[in-house]
């Protein structure tokens, strides 16, 4: 009996106990019907083989662990930037328990969105009393300022009109005329979670926008875009606006939303973009996308306001911040103030006193395209080579752009780009051609395992490790914090390899 | 005693409901009620708990708890069945989200021979939603058994799209079966189907008995008189191990696990048991009385949380073999007790008395409660995500009257619940977790032990008293209040 109350074994050393081993042993023997251990190893070493690869690149429709995620989780994160906005998923119930589920494991926070939970009677019939119903619900419930309407794939198939829906909605009295209810068609088999963020903010500028004068005034709108470090990044934003002395307005800020204090009180809407503020930023001089992937149509729409519109790929790193700033400044009319120079050379000084051990270092990369873009730039300047970089949302116009980057350094000359591809093919390409570290969201703890190739987490999903997303990625500080992970990375990889005592320890060196 | 609450909380039910429109009220009035007394005669029971309304449809507009079909099926069903890959058949969603989230431990080659924690899917795109998807289904079959050449068998799990568009899953199923002579098991799990995760269950135990039980004749094995097959445990933090162990250790053979560590071949063995024991009545009941219609296999339900129930089960289970598994449990249970005394010893002073409110899906709400009990624990309410009339009847075996109970609970109602009761533990799922720990109450993940287990067996309940002790005795606890804050 390995169990004692003095000593609590976990999972994780329970079922390694001899009893336990043994127990496992003779199921696996006597009732699995499993393959032997011969040809298991076979079949592991094939898959690691360039055959293998080959088979594996050539499928055609089976996606195995893509990096990517539907539409409407990126609806209910934008929405969720928003004052007092609930979010409303029109469909199948199931898929709003996800949602939540999904950003609540990361954020590890509350995720509130409600659903008009349609069911046989709804394919039949169409969502419409759901919808009648569902919105009369959440708003008597909720009590939200806004109420924001996305779809599922379900309500998608079955051509449910929400413009429809909502004015019939509003004329039986679910919610009173003048209530906020934008909204966005949001299929899950149209494109991922990215196009999802730009479908919602585009429902709700234009929502608020579609009737409105622009009258130009000297502020800029922000558009973080899906970000899985939007609690740290945001505020960092805020801080480095507020030094610069700008006036502006991040659209669809969700920095308070999932970093609400342990008080005693739960607040289900916290902070987020006033919605005053955001029938307003009709009038900003320019709205600045900081991911362009993320806001298509959204900055398309903007554009026909008359405002400027400028698209950047998730600022990251010293030139990514250089160019954001630059922009600003010249928008606003405002100078970059010597205590952002500070921080840019310490940025600088740090690279430079880290650069030995980042030299030469190959990576694979894998996220959304703007991310993916951003972290091969960043790594560039620390003279590291973005070996693979991978997007499963990634597509023709992505892989240019990509290329277009990886050309403009030599540390991007042996560079490959994989658009549309899969954390399965990922496994293969790294298989055959690895590299020192790999850079993305814990589903790349497989790859990890597998391959022995250490994952640094710095993009959307992180399930596995805690408070990451508190801390800022973008700017000059945000560049520290991608820097130190990185090369905390690199170091713990150099102790291991020399840690063996007595073996590999003669340059097992205190310091580095 | 819960009891003397009970004006109380049909006054707070009153006050929750006051809140909806007429409609909704009337509805969600159903579904809210408090433990009543037994009517005479009755003795199984504690307390009538089948007074509530349950398996209907959610009020549109709130935030129900409850998944769908697709999670009932791929999510707990079928997902732990190590040996094959399921396919999300659909958009890439679904597939996403429950991607390696319930914890099904099980042991193998990730990749090669097992593939628990992958996500395979057909990744729908709008013209395969024009032009239907069977041919891609077909194709992507193909690619599977090319790449995963030890993979065992195929299911695919039909997303929301499948149904409504008209795709012939089965067609394919049967093609490809033909083609490859591996098992393809077509799931009509569409996450619209139904109100809850209950109807995903009840189709993927219907297709293991149309796809795999028809045709399947297990691993190869001389099979003997103390056979019997673990039914309706997904070994979440390895609860089916630390079950196993008890069975094996009283004398039997564990010759099927489902489905958490299950193998296709282990699905199979279980028409040859003599005994099916079902731990998750409500998601695996219906093969347990198809295989007693069909194989004339008896079935019970056990309950493997906590000392009481430990021992009470392992003693009905051992009363259905002969002297020697009625010794040998006796015996095991012996055996067991120190250390069970040892856990009560220390952890019961630090939660005697302590109240704790559910909310959770198939069995746990009832089955967990006596585990509570053993460390002089206080259960003041319980719910169900997914229940039907007849898991709420089996409710009544373990609770106390005037216990508060509420079905298909939406987040306004559990929260206001909460909020007045004022529990000292929440045991529920990650979407209930971080509101009520910001109101500064405890809080148990109880469908994946928040990341720890396994709470099943005696190996487990020395880990369940020492989490449940972790959560509420921690000192972060005391500091929401600001000094310089005077508390109301």
């Amino acid at each position: 009996m390995p169990q004692s109350a003095d000593k609590v074994l976990d999972h994780n050393k329970l079922f390694h106990e001899p009893e336990y081993k043994e127990m496992l042993k003779n199921k696996r023997a006597k009732y699995e019907n499993a393959p032997s251990a011969p040809q298991v190893t076979e079949i592991l070493d094939w898959t690691k083989s360039w055959e293998y690869r080959e088979k594996n690149l050539a499928r055609e429709a089976l996606v195995i662990n893509p990096a990517k995620a539907c539409q409407p989780l990126g609806a209910v994160f934008a929405a969720a930037g928003f004052e007092g906005t609930m979010s409303f998923v029109h469909g199948s119930q199931g898929c709003v328990a996800y949602y939540r589920s999904h950003l609540s494991r990361h954020f590890k926070e509350p995720s509130s969105a409600v659903s008009s939970s349609m069911t046989e009677d709804a394919a039949v019939f169409g969502g419409l009393v759901n919808m009648v119903d569902g919105l009369a619900n959440t708003y008597a419930l909720y009590e939200p300022k806004m109420i924001a309407v996305s779809t599922t794939c379900m309500a998608e198939v079955i051509g449910d009109d929400l413009n429809s829906f909502i004015i019939q909605a509003k004329t039986k009295g679910s919610v009173p005329e003048d209530f906020d209810v934008p909204f966005a068609h949001t299929p899950a088999f149209v494109g991922s979670h990215i196009d999802g963020y730009d479908n919602m903010m585009k429902g709700i500028l234009d929502h608020f926008w579609k009737n409105a004068e622009r009258k130009e005034t000297g502020s800029i709108n922000i558009i973080p875009g899906f970000d899985g470090f939007a609690v740290g990044n945001i505020r960092e934003l805020n801080r480095i606006l507020g030094e610069m002395g700008v006036e502006y307005t991040v659209l669809s800020d969700v920095s308070d939303v999932y970093d609400t204090p342990s008080d005693g009180e739960f607040r289900m809407y916290s902070g987020g973009t006033k919605l005053e503020d955001t029938k307003a930023a009709i009038n900003a001089k320019a709205t600045i996308s900081m991911q362009q992937y993320n806001t298509k149509k959204t900055m398309e729409m903007i554009e026909k306001t008359g405002q400027e519109v400028v698209n950047f790929h998730y600022p990251m790193g010293v030139q990514g911040t250089d160019e954001f700033l630059m922009k600003v400044s010249e928008l606003s009319g405002k100078e970059v103030p010597e205590s952002l120079t500070l921080e840019r050379g310490r940025l600088v000084d740090a690279m430079a006193d880290s650069q030995a051990y980042l030299h030469g270092k190959t990576y694979a990369i894998y996220g959304d395209p703007d991310f993916v873009y951003a972290m091969a730039k960043f790594v560039m300047e620390t003279g590291g080579e973005p070996t693979h970089c991978l997007a499963t949302n990634g597509g023709k116009e992505w892989k240019a752009q990509m290329e277009e980057l990886l050309a403009s350094s030599p540390f991007g000359a042996n560079a490959q780009v994989w658009a549309g591809k899969d954390l399965w093919h990922l496994r293969s390409i790294l298989a055959t051609e690895p590299t020192d570290m790999l850079i993305g969201s814990s589903y790349g703890k497989y790859l990890e395992r597998d391959l022995g190739i250490p994952l640094i987490r710095l993009t959307f999903p992180i399930f596995d490790r805690h408070h990451h997303h508190r801390f800022p990625t973008w700017g000059y500080q945000g560049g520290l914090t991608v820097l130190v992970k990185i090369l905390d990375t690199v170091l713990d990889k150099l102790d291991t390899e020399t840690g063996t005592l007595g073996e590999t320890d003669i340059s097992f060196d205190l310091t580095r | 005693m819960a009891k003397d609450l009970e004006d109380g909380h049909e006054k707070l039910i009153e006050e929750v409901l006051a809140a909806y429109p007429k409609k909704a009220q009337k509805k969600r009035a159903k579904h809210l009620g408090t433990a009543g007394p037994i009517e005479e005669g009755e003795t199984e029971i504690v307390s009538k708990c089948d007074t509530v309304k349950s398996n209907v449809k959610s009020v549109p507009g709130v935030m129900t708890i409850r998944g769908c079909a697709y999670a009932g099926s791929k999510g707990v069903v079928w997902g732990p069945v190590k040996d094959m890959v399921h396919i999300s058949h659909g958009p890439v969603g679904c597939g996403h989200y429950s991607w390696s989230q319930r914890r099904n431990y099980y042991t193998g080659t990730t990749g090669i021979d097992s593939f628990v924690t992958f996500q395979f899917t057909t990744d729908f795109q709008e013209k395969d939603i024009v032009f239907g998807g069977d041919k891609k289904l077909e194709k992507t079959i193909d690619e599977i058994n090319e790449l995963f050449p030890l993979s065992k068998a195929i299911s695919v799990q039909s997303e929301c799209p499948i149904g409504l568009i008209g795709d012939d899953i089965e067609a394919v199923a049967k093609k490809k079966k033909k083609e490859s002579g591996k098992t393809i098991v077509p799931v009509r799990c569409e996450g619209f189907r139904g109100v809850s995760q209950s109807l995903g269950h009840h189709i993927a135990n219907d297709a293991v008995r149309d796809w795999v039980l028809e045709n399947g004749t297990g691993a190869d094995y001389e099979p003997g008189e103390y056979d019997v097959t673990i039914i309706g445990d997904y070994n979440i933090g390895g609860d089916a191990w630390s079950s196993r162990i008890l069975l094996e250790e009283i004398g039997l053979n564990v010759v099927g696990s489902w489905s958490g560590d299950a193998t296709l071949a282990e699905m199979e063995n279980a028409p040859k048991a003599k005994l099916n024991l079902i731990h998750c009545y409500r998601s695996m009941n219906y093969i347990c009385r198809h295989m007693e219609e069909k194989h004339g296999i008896p079935w019970m339900e056990y309950n493997f949380f906590g000392p009481s129930q430990i021992a009470a089960s392992l003693r009905a289970i051992a009363a259905k073999f002969d002297k020697k598994i009625q010794d040998n449990a006796e015996a095991v249970i012996a055996k067991y007790q120190p250390l069970v005394d040892e856990i009560l010893a220390k952890y019961k002073p630090r939660l005697e008395g302590k109240k704790v409110m559910l909310y959770v899906g198939g069995l746990r709400p009832r089955h967990v409660v006596t585990a509570y009990d053993d460390l002089g624990m206080e259960i003041v309410g319980t719910g169900y995500e997914f229940a039907h009339g007849d898991d709420y009847k089996r409710t009544g075996e373990y609770i106390k009257e005037g216990t508060l109970i509420y079905d298909d609970v939406t987040g306004y109602e559990l929260e206001k619940f909460i909020e007045t009761i004022r529990p000292d533990l929440v045991g529920s799922g990650i979407k209930e977790k971080y509101p009520t720990q910001k109101m500064g109450i405890p809080f148990r993940q109880m469908h994946s032990w928040d990341y720890s287990g396994p709470y099943h067996g005696y190996d487990g309940f020395a880990i369940f008293a020492r989490d449940m002790d972790l959560a509420i005795n921690n000192p972060v606890w005391g500091m929401y209040d600001a000094p310089w804050k005077k508390s109301a």
